[in-house]
């Protein structure tokens, strides 16, 4: 059987995911239920959602640093302006996505590098949360909440929400035409602006939909903890494109996969659980998790030369 | 025009003038196309031929002159592709990381609604067919898969597939320079036949033969504008020649008889125990012929990487590398030519590990003027210079090392003759003193000027030719042939 290569793509990643989950399984029994899921993967929704915001900037060779403090942004807006006034709390989102479209315009019109643009963003996006949250706190407003915490039969909200916007991103980017403009934007933008496109416009629309996914992970976040912090989501611009790369995608030339972000995103969240599990003390664990990355990334390395020399012979 | 009907204009680009800073890439250049009609445009590297091409598809306001599509005076990219003109380009510009559907969907924007992924895969299959048949494309697959040749095949019929609208002209930028002799014939012929429905096509080659067999028309261009316009009978390859401004020079045949003495220099045993082991002595040109993609860039790989760990860089390094595909892994777009032409050989222009500047000037300096590298100032960025000048800087950036042995992966595509001419002259005195070069080429003229010759079928040497045996003849023969030749 002839495999594609954005499947062979796939199959690290979630091979990666099922040995983790079998480890945790393994050390910890009682995770192997309907509670021990959804406690497992709670917080990899919002986090996923984030992935694939990243994931549409890097699809147009562009990386966003702001990511962690525009979520942060908008889980404070979530827990004081949507909850008190939704209809004013709707503008201010609508705003924040015009904003996001007009930052994929400003790069490619003055062809700045999107990393400068994107990190000055951060601090606007930073002082913005402040002022509108200054101290920790608000409420998240209750459907929110109740999207959140809801209980479908058989498979916890966690998976089903995970396997949703899998589904979901790799209609919008794997399927649909915009997808393809997208992906070919990043891959060849001079041949898709020959063929008589509008690459502003792609990008415009590139970084809106982003906006949109961060919008929704900051209001996920925000179901999940109940209430809000400026300063809640920052590690969300490194885990994003951690969760990218992990999943299969690449920094440049449009090759990215929307479920193999999602993969990347839970396989995250897990390493979380699995070095906890494995009781290494906390100081320990960032190292940890970046030598599972590492690995992770290195298997990935050989798979590539492996279905290169194939090609070869 | 001689002829009686009065046919309808096409494209009409008129006393067009286009600058680039100091450089006048086009000086008053006149281009009518008729409907029916395969114009050739022949002219050096840096003639202007890819400036008017631009100018033509819209990509390129030029700064004076007229431009109308079938009489209308319009501009813009889409303006003239609602007009039917559709390029392809020297460089491949198809997104590498979509699949072959995908990009098919990129080029015909009418390709919407429901199902297109179906319908554009129909679309450029029946039109491979119709080109290439007996191709072996699968259109899932990403364009990245693909072999060279491969690509510039599937971009050409994307560009001559229509589905409501057929194009009405085609603009060939170099389409051969990666094809092998039988798909360049295969895509000849379709020309001919896409002239007879009406089309019109404007081919761009630096293979003479191609352009006098297939034209109507041919247009020599040279600094920037039209130096001939006359029918393609009125021409012949010397004349062609002359009027592109060269001296024809008579093919030397200084072909020495190689001594093949001591240890060769580089040596590789046959892949996989087939064919032929591969040997290389001191102060040789080894051609590597046959059919395009049959394994000698493959080849040229494993050569180098034998001597140049793929994990470790070595110290001194005793190898030179020419890229083929210069764009991909030829070029630093963003650095200057200097910067391109002496990033091989910094150490030995370095002393205690910081660049002297006089002497990287005085390099650059002494190349510009050896291979006459087209630019004012040798500072300017690589992508100001045109193709074939690009490639000249890498050669240079090969012939700068002190390395002994050079491999070349088919480095003249898209070099015009004079330059090929001179490029060979550099060779020839360069293997005179001693250095070997390894050289895969798609051309027949550039492998009748090696010594010895190795030809490749299925990624195994097949046949080896040496002095007065190597011919156009024995080299397809040994191609085409089954079984071992040795």
């Amino acid at each position: 059987m002839k495999l594609s290569s954005g499947t062979i793509r796939l199959i690290i990643p979630a091979a990666s995911l099922a040995l983790l989950l079998a480890a945790v399984f393994y050390m910890q029994p009682r995770a192997m239920s309907y509670t021990g899921l959804n406690l497992l993967f709670n917080l990899a929704v919002p986090i996923a959602l984030a992935t694939i915001a990243q994931m549409l900037i890097m699809s147009v060779n562009d990386l966003d640093l702001s990511m962690g403090t525009f979520v942060s942004f908008c889980a404070c807006v979530a827990a004081t302006v949507l909850q008190t006034s939704p209809l004013l709390g709707v503008l201010i989102f609508i705003g924040a996505i015009a904003a996001y479209a007009g930052m994929g315009v400003l790069i490619h019109v003055r062809e700045l590098p999107s990393i400068v643009v994107t990190l000055g963003m951060s601090f606007v996006w930073g002082g913005l949360a402040v002022l509108i949250l200054p101290s920790p706190g608000g409420t998240a407003p209750s459907w929110a909440r109740a999207i959140m915490t809801a209980k479908p039969p058989l498979v916890p909200m966690a998976i089903v929400a995970s396997i949703l916007i899998a589904a979901v991103t790799h209609y919008i980017v794997m399927r649909s035409s915009f997808g393809v403009l997208m992906r070919g934007t990043g891959g060849n933008d001079r041949s898709v602006e020959r063929a008589g496109w509008s690459v502003i416009g792609i990008r415009a629309a590139t970084y809106a939909l982003a906006g949109l996914f961060a919008i929704l992970a900051g209001i996920a976040l925000v179901g999940l903890a109940t209430s809000a912090d400026a300063n809640i989501a920052l590690r969300y611009t490194l885990l994003s494109i951690a969760g990218v790369i992990l999943g299969g995608g690449e920094f440049v030339g449009g090759k990215v996969s929307p479920i193999g972000a999602v993969i990347g995103a839970l396989t995250l969240t897990l390493a979380g659980s699995f070095l906890s599990f494995m009781r290494i003390s906390p100081d320990w664990q960032i190292g940890a998790q970046g030598a599972i990355l590492i690995v992770v990334l290195a298997l990935r390395l050989a798979l590539n030369r492996l279905e290169k020399r194939e090609k070869h012979q | 025009m001689t002829d009686p009907l009065k046919r309808e204009e096409v494209v009409a680009a008129r006393a067009i003038k286009v600058t680039f800073g100091a450089v006048k890439a086009l000086d008053g250049a006149d281009l009518v196309i008729h409907s029916g009609e395969c114009v050739g445009l022949v002219g050096h590297n840096g003639a202007g031929k890819s400036t008017i091409v631009n100018v033509i598809n819209g990509g390129l306001e030029p700064h004076d002159g007229t431009l109308t599509y079938g009489g209308q005076a319009v501009h813009g990219i889409s303006a003239a592709r609602t007009n039917g003109v559709r390029c392809v380009f020297q460089e491949l510009s198809l997104c590498p990381n979509l699949t072959v559907n995908e990009n098919v969907r990129i080029m015909h924007a009418e390709l919407k609604g429901w199902n297109w992924r179906a319908r554009a895969g129909e679309l450029v299959v029946a039109q491979l067919q119709k080109i290439f048949p007996g191709h072996a494309i699968d259109c899932d697959s990403t364009v990245d898969d693909l072999s060279i040749a491969e690509r510039q095949m599937v971009e050409i019929a994307i560009s001559f597939a229509g589905l409501n609208q057929r194009p009405k002209l085609v603009i060939l930028d170099e389409p051969t320079s990666s094809l092998d002799a039988g798909l360049a014939a295969q895509l000849m012929a379709y020309i001919r036949t896409f002239i007879g429905d009406g089309g019109s096509v404007l081919l761009i080659s630096h293979i003479l033969g191609e352009i006098l067999s297939t034209s109507d028309r041919i247009v020599v261009m040279k600094d920037g504008r039209v130096v001939a316009d006359r029918a393609a009978k009125e021409f012949n390859t010397h004349s062609l020649v002359e009027a592109m401004g060269n001296v024809v020079r008579e093919q030397e045949f200084s072909r020495k008889t190689t001594e093949q003495t001591g240890s060769p220099v580089l040596s590789m045993p046959p892949p996989r125990g087939h064919g032929i082991a591969f040997k290389a002595y001191r102060g040789e040109m080894i051609g590597l012929a046959g059919l395009g993609g049959h394994g000698q860039t493959d080849a040229l790989l494993d050569l180098y990487l034998e001597h140049n760990s793929n994990w470790w860089p070595t110290r001194k390094r005793d190898i030179a590398f020419v890229a083929g595909d210069r764009s991909l892994n030829g070029t630093f777009p963003l650095w200057s030519i200097l910067k391109n032409l002496s990033i091989a050989s910094l150490s030995q222009l370095s002393s205690r590990k910081i660049v002297d500047r006089a002497r990287e000037d005085a390099l650059g300096a002494g190349w510009k003027q050896r291979i006459e590298i087209r630019t004012p100032d040798i500072a300017n960025r690589i992508l100001s210079l045109s193709g074939g000048n690009q490639q000249k800087v890498l050669f240079a950036r090969a012939l700068a090392t002190t390395a002994s042995t050079v491999l070349m992966d088919d480095p003249m595509r898209g070099v015009d003759i004079g330059t090929k001419q001179e490029v060979y002259e550099i060779l020839r005195s360069e293997a005179a003193k001693g250095r070997t070069f390894i050289w895969y080429s798609t051309e027949m003229d550039e492998i009748r000027l090696c010594d010895r010759v190795y030809v490749f079928r299925e990624g195994v040497i097949v046949a080896e030719l040496v002095g007065d045996e190597i011919s156009e003849k024995n080299v397809l023969a040994a191609s085409f042939s089954e079984g071992e030749a040795a």
